[in-house]
């Protein structure tokens, strides 16, 4: 068996669109550590598959591309290749699809706020009148809280639905339909790394939808245990790895897990819990990197969430 | 310490002073509001970035 190796003696890949100040904790992370990483932009690769040559130098790679599709059949190749990515492609799958994930949510037992599927405006009008109104309808691939429908009534229902069907691509003809939450004016995401619940906050919002990205406002959450334990069995339901879960809180069932993210952004859970959330994914990577992904991970304050001194990353293009 | 550079919005020409930027990294600018990004720094070069893709996100 080979010695484990040093976080000097491995080679980290960063496969990203974009910098965004998530992007620059991270590399700034790797960067004081000494770790030797190359940025590797997903719009300029080229990847052979039957030559993996030029990406084997790579002890491990952390997926942070905006694209799901890229990021998928990037970490799906690498995968392939016997190389380790952060997540692997099977979590980004079944989370990148939110059919997948509440399919395996549902299949660990794992409390869920009630869906259901069809694939006809007329299948999907009968599945939501059953459900009753209000009811949430989402895009089965999407994120940031892009076109989702609170629908509230008959009228509504068949609006949408005729948008759906005849503005949307294929996708938007699987109608994802969920069971309307009364939460309490916010939710929780949680970040779980391994078999850790790192750190959770509420998110915010007079408006239904809570994501930060729509304006959100986050509050430090404490773990307890319940929010654990929901946390960890969603984590596990999809793969485990770096996950943000979101939870909501019925007021009659309790905890409900709406989402598990695998590229997680923590530009608001980073400054609210002032921990040091780039560090927990980069010691999460490096320990995949040396076959160690189980290892228990030390939380840490953050220095600062300013992003400071930063210096010109070079942009690494491989495969050309 | 913090590293600046002037540059012009290739849109509506507003001098725009960027601080500690990488490549790769969007900047909105401040007089007509447009999402740029920085595909250089040397050359300095900053394009139109761009829309949001359907598939984007966490």
């Amino acid at each position: 068996m080979s010695a484990v190796k040093t976080s000097k003696s491995m080679k980290i890949g960063v496969l990203l669109s974009r910098i965004r100040v998530e992007e620059k904790w991270l590399l700034t992370n790797l960067e004081k550590r000494g770790v030797d990483f190359d940025r590797i932009e997903d719009g300029n690769i080229q990847m052979d598959i039957t030559n993996p040559d030029n990406w084997m130098k790579y002890d491990a790679v952390l997926e942070r591309s905006l694209s799901f599709t890229r990021g998928l059949y990037a970490t799906s190749i690498l995968n392939s290749w016997g190389i380790p990515t952060v997540n692997m492609a099977s979590v980004a799958q079944v989370c990148g699809d939110k059919l997948a994930t509440t399919s395996v949510l549902a299949k660990a037992g794992v409390p869920q706020p009630k869906v259901k599927v069809a694939f006809t405006p007329e299948a999907a009008l009968e599945a939501i009148e059953e459900m009753g109104y209000p009811v949430v309808m989402k895009p089965v691939v999407g994120s940031w809280g892009r076109l989702l429908s609170k629908i509230n009534d008959r009228d509504a229902a068949e609006a949408i639905l005729e948008h759906k069907d005849t503005l949307g691509s294929f996708q938007h003809s699987v109608f994802y339909i969920q069971e309307y939450i009364k939460k309490p004016g916010r939710d929780i995401r949680a970040m779980v790394v391994g078999d850790q619940t790192i750190c959770a906050i509420y998110r915010t919002s007079s408006h239904w939808i809570t994501n930060t990205a729509r304006g959100g406002q986050g509050e430090v959450c404490p773990v307890t245990p319940e929010l654990h334990s929901i946390c960890q069995a969603a984590a596990n339901a999809v793969g485990g790895g770096v996950l943000a879960v979101d939870v909501l809180e019925d007021e009659n069932n309790g905890l409900l897990v709406n989402e598990v993210n695998h590229t997680m952004e923590f530009h608001t859970l980073a400054p609210v819990t002032g921990i040091d959330i780039a560090g927990v994914i980069i010691d999460y990577t490096l320990n995949t990197a040396r076959g160690l992904a189980q290892s228990p991970i030390k939380i840490k304050p953050a220095e600062s969430h300013l992003p400071i001194n930063l210096a010109a990353y070079p942009l690494y293009t491989v495969g050309a | 310490m913090s590293t600046e550079i002037i540059a012009n919005c290739p849109e509506c020409d507003a001098e725009l002073t960027l601080i500690d930027v990488m490549e790769g990294e969007i900047i909105v600018c401040s007089d007509c509001g447009v999402d740029l990004e920085l595909v250089s720094l040397e050359p300095l070069t900053l394009e139109l970035a761009p829309m949001e893709q359907e598939d984007w996100g966490e």
